[in-house]
């Protein structure tokens, strides 16, 4: 086992290190340059006009003139020896600073919607397995399937309108005020994000929740009618825990790795969604930066997604390998 | 010796229509069997007529559109359409119901609006004119149109010059305002809007799932075929692809096609980059099937009869797995209408002048604006229907061409 998750550690290593190219080389395709983007901005901003000569220098500061190749060694060799992830330009503050600030948000979206989607999925896989051709069944698939078809940005925008229109509160953002979320992290400021991180959970969940619910319901099924299941019944074990100790074992397996497609997802989906319900997390920050031309924090950004849905891929291998022997001693 | 013969015959008379039905499936070809599954799966059946009929509806959107979708932006010269003077007093405004009987004889009209004070706010409000009402018919004349994909900015498809001005339904008058789903906010015609907009809407999803099966089977079939070295390294490609969040690099390939080029290559290119993350699936269904197919007798049969390694992909390989990469595909397009509605709402995939599904949503991005003109959410349901057809064809399509189920 030990062997087995150092193995897949190691095998990381090679995938971050292509990410990190293709993130870096997709930043620089924009044609402009950020800092006649910065420049611009400063001008229209505060009327200030900078000459030819600053903006060669700052570019000469930002090594902004180097080739590509040159830039990445120095980007990637910054970010892994002093973890200096570049300079924001739109923000004014080193790039790792804000994204550390957005990330923790950003962890506890995704995690809150990944709890959602496995605790909404589980019991309805389960019944609608048990329970197959049944009204439950039917209507859960039912249900399942406009989840799927819903896009979760669609989703957002009909639900803030339920609750505008209905309702008459705000449902966006993940605080009640300012103050609360920039205040001190105390039990109530908890509560309070508990309070407004519902939305995001069942909205950015659901779509993920209603493919869970297919893969379960049909592995169970496949489980269900082998031999094995009709010994423990003949035996005269009861019927829950014929299900909970043999067939659910076996169907829970792509539940596991299921994490691993599930959660680049979540993430990506977060992205869209954060955006219509103003959340404070990275992606919005990561379109701006994107629309400014704020190479180092898009770059940075882009690269810590990666890096988040490579550690869950991470932990669902070593899941699945904890909950599979087989795959724990083949090849 | 006729008199043997009796029995048999009578005791095969009752089997002989099983038998028959039995030969009808033995001799019956892949594709045929597959259709005869495919058409037990209602729901699917459905879809697939529903399909049908949207794509008809997007390639005559003209004819079935009541208005032109954009009468600032007509492409025919020196034309106003008729009622073009009178479209900024309608901006915003809610949708006309349809009464379909008048005097008890079929004659469909509406009621024109007009506007008036909120006594206690002072806002200006539409309010139903009961005065004006405003005949409909089916086949009318109306505002001229070119005929073609006039939504999808390619030249040489809409721009094929014929001209027609007969619209399937619409104000007998075609100076009268007809606003069935409502008004946008310049005063434009919602129907006819998200009728062109389902050019490029339905047509991204096409393009993008052909690009990504060429892909797909190209490198799949390199990964199945060759196997080896190669196959490990379009094996790790695909892993690490798929271990990138898809809207966070879509977004940032998005951003790097400039606005302001040529609308033919904003489409082209955010095509391409909806394709460049979703080929992967594709391939890897094409190394599946290769490497489950080489160990098939028929293809080793082949081979020891000396037949070219091309001959047997093409001839034999890839004709047994085309029903299943054509099921991956139905199923891969609604993925691709949605990263293009996503990006297009986003501000950063399509833009004006041309006009999707997304483009349209991307007006409803203020929630402020949903509450007052809920009818700003209509693109989103094309698309909710749209992809929902898509879902129950595919899985339709691929239940038919499972063996094993």
């Amino acid at each position: 086992m030990v062997i087995y998750i150092f193995r897949r550690l190691l095998y990381a290593i090679p995938v971050l290190f292509v990410i990190s190219i293709l993130v870096f080389v997709t930043i620089h395709l924009p044609p402009g340059d950020p800092i006649s983007k910065l420049l611009e901005n400063m001008r229209l901003q505060q009327n200030i006009t900078f000459s030819q000569q600053d903006l060669d220098m700052m570019r000469a500061r930002y090594g902004l003139d180097d080739p590509i190749p040159i830039q990445y060694v120095k980007w990637i060799g910054n970010i892994l020896l002093h973890g200096d992830f570049g300079y924001s330009f739109t923000k004014r503050a080193p790039s790792e600073q804000v994204i550390s600030d957005l990330l923790g948000m950003t962890i506890a979206v995704s995690v809150a919607s990944l709890i959602f989607t496995w605790v909404v999925a589980l019991p309805i896989g389960i019944l609608s397995a048990v329970k197959q051709y049944s009204f439950a069944d039917y209507f859960f698939s039912f249900v399942g399937l406009i989840g799927l078809a819903i896009p979760s940005f669609l989703m957002a925008l009909i639900i803030l309108y339920l609750g505008v229109s209905v309702g008459k509160v705000s449902l966006t953002g993940l605080f009640s005020s300012p103050e609360i979320e920039h205040a001190p992290w105390d039990l109530a400021k908890i509560g309070d994000l508990l309070k407004h991180l519902w939305l995001p959970m069942v909205i950015i969940g659901t779509s993920g929740t209603a493919g869970l619910i297919r893969i379960l319901r049909a592995n169970l099924l496949d489980e269900l009618h082998k031999p094995y299941v009709d010994t423990a019944r003949a035996k005269g074990m009861p019927e829950w825990r014929i299900l909970l100790k043999y067939p659910l074992r076996h169907a829970m397996n792509p539940f596991v790795s299921g994490f691993a497609y599930l959660l680049p997802g979540l993430v990506a989906g977060e992205a869209i969604v954060a955006q219509i319900l103003n959340l404070q997390t990275e992606g919005p920050a990561l379109l701006n930066a994107l629309l400014n031309l704020d190479v180092f924090l898009a770059a940075g950004f882009l690269l810590i997604l990666s890096l988040l849905t490579v550690i869950g891929t991470l932990i669902s291998d070593i899941l699945l390998a904890w909950l599979d022997p087989r795959i724990r001693y083949g090849n | 010796m006729t008199v043997p013969q009796m029995p048999q015959r009578a005791a095969t008379d009752v089997p002989t229509e099983l038998a028959e039905t039995e030969t009808r499936f033995e001799v019956a070809s892949q594709w045929q069997l597959i259709w005869w599954k495919f058409r037990k799966h209602r729901l699917a059946v459905i879809s697939l007529w529903v399909v049908v009929a949207l794509y008809i509806i997007s390639f005559f959107a003209g004819f079935f559109a009541p208005k032109t979708a954009d009468p600032s932006n007509l492409q025919t010269p020196r034309y106003t359409p008729p009622g073009y003077a009178e479209q900024s007093r309608y901006v915003n405004a809610p949708p006309m119901p349809i009464y379909w009987i008048d005097d008890g004889v079929f004659a469909p009209y509406v009621y024109g609006y007009k506007k008036s004070r909120d006594p206690k706010t002072l806002e200006e409000t539409f309010v139903i004119d009961y005065d004006r009402k405003i005949k409909l018919g089916f086949f009318v004349r109306g505002d001229i149109y070119m005929v073609g994909l006039h939504g999808i900015p390619i030249s040489p498809l809409n721009n094929l010059k014929v001209t027609w001005d007969v619209h399937f339904f619409g104000p007998i008058n075609p100076a009268d305002p007809f606003y069935p789903f409502g008004a946008d906010d310049v005063g434009r015609d919602m129907l006819s809007r998200l009728i062109y907009a389902s050019q490029v809407s339905l047509s991204v999803g096409l393009v993008g799932v052909v690009l990504s099966m060429l892909l797909g089977v190209f490198l799949g079939g390199l990964s199945g075929l060759i196997g080896g070295w190669l196959d490990n390294l379009i094996q790790r490609m695909i892993e690490i692809l798929r271990s990138i969040p898809d809207i966070p690099l879509w977004m940032a390939l998005a951003v790097a096609v400039p606005p302001k080029t040529d609308p033919v290559l904003v489409y082209f290119g955010i095509t391409i980059i909806l394709s460049l993350l979703r080929w992967t699936d594709m391939a890897r269904v094409v190394r599946g099937r290769f490497l489950s197919l080489r160990e098939e007798d028929f293809i080793l049969a082949a081979k020891l009869d000396g037949v070219p390694t091309r001959r047997i992909v093409m001839r034999h390989m890839v004709p047994s797995f085309m029903s299943h990469i054509i099921a991956s595909m139905t199923l891969a397009i609604p993925g691709m209408i949605l990263g293009e509605s996503a990006l297009s709402f986003l501000g950063i995939g399509l833009r004006a002048p041309v006009v999707s599904w997304g483009v349209m949503l991307n007006k409803a991005i203020n929630v402020a604006d949903i509450a007052q003109l809920p009818w700003m959410l209509l693109p989103g349901a094309a698309i909710f229907i749209t992809i929902l057809v898509y879902n129950f064809l595919g899985d339709g399509l691929r239940d038919a061409t499972d063996p094993y189920h």
